[in-house]
């Protein structure tokens, strides 16, 4: 993590030092850009001879500029994610699924009357190619973002949109610094609202009153997660009978923090990690005979798809996601059904957050008003005050609004392996 | 009930220390260098059972036989390819370096072979648990062969070294490498075999560790080989009993460090407790104080 964490520190430094020689491109654009929209010929002509005239601001000039010049219009919305590499699954996830709702979107006739064009760029997971995407997708004249879909990645780019006044939503970046703008939202759950929604779910079904955590202390996410869980647990009438931390040094051998949450008699052992360490937990209270209900975040997910291991182990484990692929509602099994057609996947709750995604920003851009030929920053000013205005009923929860902070509020769900599968609870 | 627990988990982990404790302490007591890479050779160990077992499928005691084959080997390759040259030619602090240079090696070689990801390693051991007190203490099949195998090898090891002669050699170079060598004694063919014991051990080590804790990145070797390390120093670096009891000390003062002070201290205790023992004891526990004469 210290090295991405590098890398996003060392991107952002580029980033502001780019901006420093590029002066202020979304307000000298704005004139230009009203001048030639609506007829589409001599528009390319304004945009070539934007570039020499304003001088070093003429990349970004070119993106905020022209926007879309046909009749009835489209919105151009932009993706990022990372779509090869380590976190493939998540971004691949992220683009067929934006790509499934801005088809149905289109095909029930756009957004009043305006279709949707979307573009999705890879970032690897790698903050600097996310910028560099970024900067792809304004060339091609995005007006809205929908991404990035991973944390540090996220949290590069939003410095950029935060200058250019760009719009964005983030279907799964939840690291609390990846929507610190206005311009920012998310359909996720943040890092620590992860724990307080643990705490609230724990307590609200009953599952347990004597709750050990295990978690890890040189982890951000991780310890994270556990202080708002600790500080909501008390509210929900839960005793944290135990609180063991782990290190980056010392995650293979949990003997020892599985016998004291045994000792301490904990019904319920929280686990705010990564699935890879919650695979190793599983097998040594096995070993233990210790069978309390192991309960984790979206971190767990993935904990079946972990090589050679023996997935009975996590029958009976429940993480909070937001998303299952087997919920009975109609609105899930229509997108699992149409998701399943067109990629020959289950969708994971990366899919079902950028599905969410989607159609967040057609209702806030139906609640403003935003006609596509508005520039970026016209529809990014109009879109922060009626994203907080809207509610919409989608796969990740009912009812979802959002602050202006651009946190979600929704009911947590929750899911349970069972016979070696994710399902509902 | 929970303490007796504790105790057997830490001597499960410090027999662990012990066997890889070994490998460093013979080398050291021999060659006079560290060989910081043999905490990889673990790794390398883990890999080849884990290919074999879950890859290949074959029985996992022939598995753990051909894993202590490859590791016999590529210690003696190590031995000869990047330590001997500069033993003869160069200060013992370039040995030291490439030695790290090795370790890093075989971690990036791992690391391109099998990939970042942690592969979650089958045990190979088949013996099932113990539960005493109606359940109040399990003791599970790996902790039981882990400290067998550790008695098992301190013995033969320590028969070997009495009563063969390749055995009283190593003793002779240890002590002496120039009056050894003016005896009549192979030294480079004494310090191969010492490599290939060594890595042999740390094959049954890794083997130990990944079913113990079974999870297996190209970095797993790393830290239990630093343990390890402080082990054979604790004990008294050179000592083959003293690798034993510092390795065990170790995995206890370990583990009851995590349950009874702090679970995320336990690192910083275990070396706190290091430091304290060579400030009263520089030699370690069973460490001679050797003369210098001029």
């Amino acid at each position: 993590m210290k090295r991405f964490l590098s890398i996003a520190v060392a991107s952002a430094m580029v980033a502001a030092a780019l901006t420093g020689c590029g002066g202020n491109p979304s307000d000298n654009s704005a004139a230009p850009a009203e001048g030639t929209e609506g007829n589409a010929a001599p528009a390319e002509g304004t945009e070539g001879n934007a570039a020499p005239a304003e001088g070093g601001a003429a990349e970004s000039d070119a993106a905020e500029g022209n926007a879309a010049p046909a009749e009835g219009g489209t919105f151009k919305i932009g993706g990022i994610g990372p779509v090869t590499g380590a976190a493939a699954v998540y971004g691949q996830a992220v683009k067929n699924a934006a790509q499934l709702a801005v088809d149905e979107i289109n095909a029930a006739g756009g957004i009043n009357g305006a279709q949707i064009e979307f573009n999705f760029q890879d970032d690897e997971h790698d903050a600097e190619k996310a910028v560099n995407a970024y900067n792809t997708l304004k060339d091609w004249d995005m007006q809205m973002l929908l991404g990035t879909v991973t944390s540090t990645p996220c949290t590069a780019v939003v410095e950029k949109t935060h200058e250019d006044n760009m719009f964005h939503l983030t279907p799964s970046g939840s690291a609390v610094e990846s929507i610190q703008y206005d311009n920012a939202f998310r359909v996720c759950f943040s890092d620590p609202n992860q724990g307080t929604a643990s705490a609230q779910y724990i307590g609200e079904n009953g599952l347990a009153t004597k709750v050990a955590v295990i978690y890890n202390s040189s982890d951000v996410y991780s310890s994270g997660i556990y202080q708002t869980f600790a500080a909501e647990a008390g509210n929900q009438g839960l005793e944290i009978v135990a609180a063991e931390a782990f290190t980056a040094d010392s995650n293979t051998d949990f003997s020892v923090q599985l016998q004291k949450a045994k000792d301490a008699g904990a019904e319920l052992v929280f686990l705010p990690i990564y699935y890879t360490e919650a695979s190793i937990i599983l097998g040594q209270a096995d070993k233990m005979g210790y069978e309390p209900t192991f309960f984790g975040c979206d971190g767990l997910d993935g904990l079946l798809a972990v090589e050679d291991f023996d997935t009975s182990l996590a029958e009976g484990v429940m993480l909070l996601t937001p998303f299952a692929a087997d919920a009975e509602d109609e609105l899930t099994q229509n997108f699992v059904k149409a998701y399943q057609d067109a990629f020959g996947d289950v969708p994971n709750q990366f899919a079902a957050d950028a599905y969410d995604g989607i159609y967040a920003i057609k209702a806030a851009i139906e609640k403003a008003g935003v006609t596509p030929d508005m520039s970026a920053s016209d529809i990014c000013d109009a879109l922060k005050v009626s994203m907080t205005e809207i509610s919409i009923d989608g796969l990740t929860g009912l009812g979802m609004t959002w602050g202006a902070d651009g946190e979600p509020n929704k009911e947590p769900k929750a899911v349970k392996v069972t016979d070696g599968a994710y399902a509902a609870m | 009930m929970s303490l007796l627990s504790y105790l057997i988990n830490g001597i499960s982990l410090g027999s662990v220390y012990a066997i890889i404790a070994l490998g460093y302490t013979m080398v050291y007591g021999i060659a006079k260098m560290l060989n910081f890479a043999h905490g990889d050779v673990i790794m390398v160990g883990g890999y080849v059972v884990f290919v074999l077992v879950s890859g290949m499928g074959l029985p996992p005691i022939l598995a753990v036989i051909v894993s202590m084959v490859v590791c016999t080997v590529l210690g003696m390759v190590i031995e000869r390819v990047a330590y001997k040259p500069l033993r003869m030619a160069a200060s013992p602090l370039a040995v030291l370096i490439t030695a790290i240079g090795v370790s890093y090696l075989l971690q990036n070689v791992a690391l391109l072979l099998f990939g970042a990801n942690t592969k979650s390693f089958t045990s190979v051991v088949t013996i099932p648990a113990i539960s005493l007190a109606e359940g109040q203490l399990m003791i599970s099949g790996e902790t039981i062969v882990t400290i067998a195998a550790c008695i098992i090898i301190m013995v033969s090891l320590t028969l070997f070294i009495k009563k063969t002669k390749a055995g009283q050699a190593m003793l002779a170079v240890s002590e002496d490498k120039g009056a050894a060598q003016l005896m009549g004694i192979n030294v480079n063919a004494t310090i191969a075999l010492t490599f290939a014991i060594g890595s042999a051990l740390a094959a049954v080590a890794g083997v130990l560790l990944c079913s113990t804790y079974p999870s297996l990145t190209p970095y797993t070797g790393a830290m239990p080989g630093i343990k390890a390390f402080v082990a054979a120093v604790f004990g008294g670096i050179g000592s083959i009993p003293g690798a034993m009891i510092g390795g065990i000390l170790l995995g206890i003062i370990e583990i009851l460090g995590k349950a009874y002070i702090s679970s995320q201290m336990a690192d910083a205790i275990v070396f706190a407790v290091l430091i304290v023992v060579l400030l009263v004891k520089p030699t370690g526990i069973l460490g001679k104080e050797i003369q210098e004469k001029v």
